[in-house]
């Protein structure tokens, strides 16, 4: 629990009245410490304690929703560093960066592009989420810009330290869009424009030190809907600060840093794709929650997204898939059945092994209770009666008129019993590692 | 436990009105990550010797970027043809041209012709393209066999012996051939054992303690401790990397403070999304771009979480991992 009786207990009069319940000061505080009575039910607790003692029993980390409609989406709340510990609860958003400098051809490559991205990944949708639009020079331009991206149901961010400009914006901008933001020369201004638009404030600072002193400044103006920016000047900045903003939310009990963050790959690698990929990928790791590139293709999506599919996924849940008939490469009902486990791992090396023989093939998945080849065989979990009853529960004979059944190498002493129990398949030994696959689903075609 | 400061001495923060000046929530580790040096006389260099969380530690610890090549490059896809020419089919001529295009730290050779059941290459031809290679090149080595562990064995024990005081990395020994190659490779030739395991914290431990046992210095292993591309089951590499890491640092397990190494170059260029030309996936755009995208995102996801010394295939990934290494080390 996280904070000690022995803490409220200072807080009471030590008069042990009853008043709340309890015998005494010292029975009521050790329960409230558990969570189990409100300290509300002492009167004589004073308000100013009641307070700080509500703010140190919050989460560490503020969860914070941005974007309206079909485009909200939750960034913050973690409550552990390594994923490992206990799920990362909400997953990092990706941006691009759009700015009124572009030419209207320039806005709409970029914005033929964003459609583009938009693809089913293992049953999630994978898109940019947010659009950042940098302030340059024309205003009117801006804003129909930050209108035009609001209106293709994306978050809209609207980047500039001018408070006039972001106030025009931001009202076309829907409700929680980020404004990006405020710096220690506009605070109150910036604070008064989100305030009034509901809107998520983007805190950016010329070090750590004043970074941590701004935030405070405008917790005091009365507003805590905020996300903080690890920097621009350089990767190592951006990185140290990156870290230490979340280490100090989540173990200094530093509620100053317990924000979402936002990283500028495009400002620390500009004009560099391939380095803001390797930005992005380690802040995906280490704690970015908005990360922004210059523009995402596919190159950087696929990577990208199937990190981030990774990372915020429950450590908890066994590494297993669904058992069931899984298709590559465009079978057309005469293609071989592989075999293998449900232990994630193995299936996606072997899954990545097919796609890579571009052989059209289907792979059955028994329940091998989600260990790897060989744990399951000895486990009894994958002997040939589980096999057996997979491929005839599931019809794998009507799915393809090919009869071959491929078992991995490492179980070839289940081939006899399965071809007396599946005597219209011809069971086959695969290779001994995934790595073979390709070369013998080849010569098997041959 | 995120709460664990008296509230009462903190009589600043009950009042509610005064600056909380920010103060930085170190994390204190007591292991430290040995140090393990690979190569010989000017082309030597060190991996490992960190004693906090990657980069965040003032001990100059920086990931080596390495680039791996093959005497069976027949799988590779086609930008190694365009950028390595006729050089691909001769392992030396490809090893100076993959250094010269890509300024990589070290060099990772696979001798995956040796392969029974692949072209079954024999041993001797193994260690004179190793021999021919070490030859071409000023950077320090990493000779990986064919993954079958009983010619393995006998491949890297002959590699060990004919690169004896080149101090190159055997790559890998695994449960089954550990005893030849931690006994020929790193104690009769003096050369370094490389502990490969699967993507599992017990396992990587285990082979870790085999090998001291059998007489390898603990600073004369590094460990492969699996990786996978990114998008397909890298939670658990990225997991098993933080708690390898936590359990050297933190708990200061001796078992466990061996430098890691790690090889993405086959895992993210075996994927479909590195794979498929583009005629067969028009949508995805140039595979080259798809390839490094895989490449880098893969390895800078391994250099965060702890690996001393990164893998990847291509010269612009090289470039890249270079760029993000020293990028954060300012
Ligand atoms: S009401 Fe407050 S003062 Fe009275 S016994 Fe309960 S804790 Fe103590």
């Amino acid at each position: 629990m996280a904070v000690k009786g022995l803490d409220i207990f200072k807080l009471t009069p030590k008069s042990n009245c009853k008043e709340c319940g309890f015998p005494t000061c010292m029975a009521f505080s050790m329960k409230a410490a558990t969570g189990a009575v409100a300290i509300e039910k002492c009167p004589y607790i004073s308000e100013e304690s009641k307070e700080a003692l509500s703010e140190a029993t919050a989460p560490p980390m503020k969860t914070i929703k941005v974007g309206a409609g079909d485009a909200e989406a939750t960034l913050g709340g973690e409550t552990v560093l390594f994923r490992h510990e206990k799920t990362l609860v909400h997953k990092n958003l990706f941006a691009v960066e759009l700015s009124d400098a572009m030419s209207d051809a320039e806005v709409d490559a970029a914005c033929a592009k964003l459609e583009k991205i938009n693809y089913d990944r293992i049953g999630e949708m994978m898109f940019v989420e947010v659009v950042g639009v940098r302030f340059a020079a024309d205003q009117d331009k801006f804003v129909a810009l930050v209108k035009k991206v609001a209106d293709c149901g994306k978050i809209p961010m609207i980047i500039t330290v001018d408070a006039e400009v972001a106030k025009a914006a931001v009202a076309v901008a829907g409700a929680k869009a980020i404004i990006m933001g405020a710096t220690k020369d506009n605070t109150e201004a910036m604070v008064e424009v989100a305030k009034a638009a509901d809107a998520v404030l983007g805190v950016t600072a010329d070090s750590i030190e004043a970074l941590h002193d701004l935030v405070e400044a405008i917790e005091k103006l009365g507003y805590k809907n905020l996300i903080l920016n690890v920097g621009e000047a350089s990767i190592k900045e951006a990185y140290a600060n990156a870290i230490a903003i979340r280490t100090s939310a989540i173990k200094g009990n530093d509620r100053t840093f317990g924000y979402p963050s936002i990283v500028f790959t495009n400002k620390l690698a500009p004009g560099n794709i391939n380095l803001q990929i390797a930005l992005a990928s380690a802040f995906v790791l280490r704690y970015g929650s908005i990360i922004v590139l210059e523009e995402m293709d596919f190159n950087a999506a696929l990577p990208l997204f199937g990190l981030r599919q990774n990372i915020f996924t429950d450590p908890q849940k066994p590494m297993r898939v669904e058992p069931k008939v899984y298709e590559f490469n465009k079978p057309t009902g005469t293609d071989p059945v592989l075999v293998t486990v449900d232990f994630a791992l193995s299936y996606f090396v072997v899954a990545g092994e097919i796609e890579r023989s571009k052989v059209p093939a289907y792979l059955a998945i028994p329940d091998a209770g989600g260990y790897s080849v060989l744990t399951a065989w000895a486990a009894g979990k994958f002997g040939s009666n589980v096999i057996a009853n997979f491929i005839k529960e599931n019809n794998v004979a009507d799915l393809t008129t090919s009869r071959k059944l491929i078992l991995p190498g490492k179980v070839a002493v289940l081939q006899g019993d399965l071809a007396e129990l599946l005597p219209e398949w011809e069971v086959v030994v695969g290779p001994n590692e995934a790595m073979q696959i390709p070369k013998f689903l080849r010569d098997l075609q041959a | 436990m995120y709460f664990e400061i008296n509230i009462l001495k903190k009589g600043n923060r009950l009042g509610g009105n005064k600056k909380m000046p920010y103060k930085k929530a170190e994390q204190k580790f007591s292991g430290k990550i040995n140090t393990c040096e690979i190569g010989a006389g000017d082309a030597a260099i060190t991996i490992g010797g960190e004693n906090s969380l990657p980069f965040l530690g003032s001990e100059g610890f920086k990931t080596a970027v390495g680039i791996a090549i093959t005497d069976s490059p027949e799988d590779w896809a086609e930008c190694f043809g365009t950028i390595y020419g006729d050089d691909l089919n001769n392992p030396a001529a490809f090893a100076k041209a993959a250094i010269e295009k890509s300024g990589a730290d070290f060099l990772l050779l696979k001798l995956a012709s040796a392969d029974p059941n692949g072209a079954n290459n024999a041993v001797e031809n193994c260690v004179a393209t190793a021999v021919a290679v070490e030859a071409a090149v000023n950077v320090p080595l990493v000779i990986e066999g064919c993954k079958n562990a009983e010619k393995d064995a006998k491949l890297l024990e002959e590699v060990a012996k004919a690169l004896e005081g080149k101090n190159v990395v055997l790559f890998s020994a695994v449960e089954d051939n550990y005893k030849t190659i931690g006994a020929a490779g790193g104690m009769a030739y003096g050369q370094k054992v490389s502990a490969e395991s699967a993507v599992d914290i017990n396992l990587a431990k285990q082979l870790n303690i085999l090998l001291t046992q059998l007489g390898v210095k603990s600073k004369d292993i590094v460990m492969d401790v699996g990786s996978a591309a990114v998008g397909y089951g890298f939670e658990y590499v990225a997991s098993t990397m933080d708690r390898i890491r936590l359990a050297g640092l933190g708990q200061n397990d001796e078992s466990l403070q061996m430098p890691i190494v790690t090889d993405i170059s086959n895992d993210a260029w075996g994927v479909k999304e590195a794979v498929f030309t583009e005629a067969e996936a028009p949508e995805w755009g140039n595979l080259e771009a798809r390839g490094i995208g895989m490449e880098v995102s893969t390895a800078a996801a391994c250099v965060v979480g702890g690996s001393n010394a990164i893998i990847v295939r291509h010269p612009e990934s090289v470039k890249t991992i270079q760029g993000l290494v020293s990028g954060i080390i300012g």
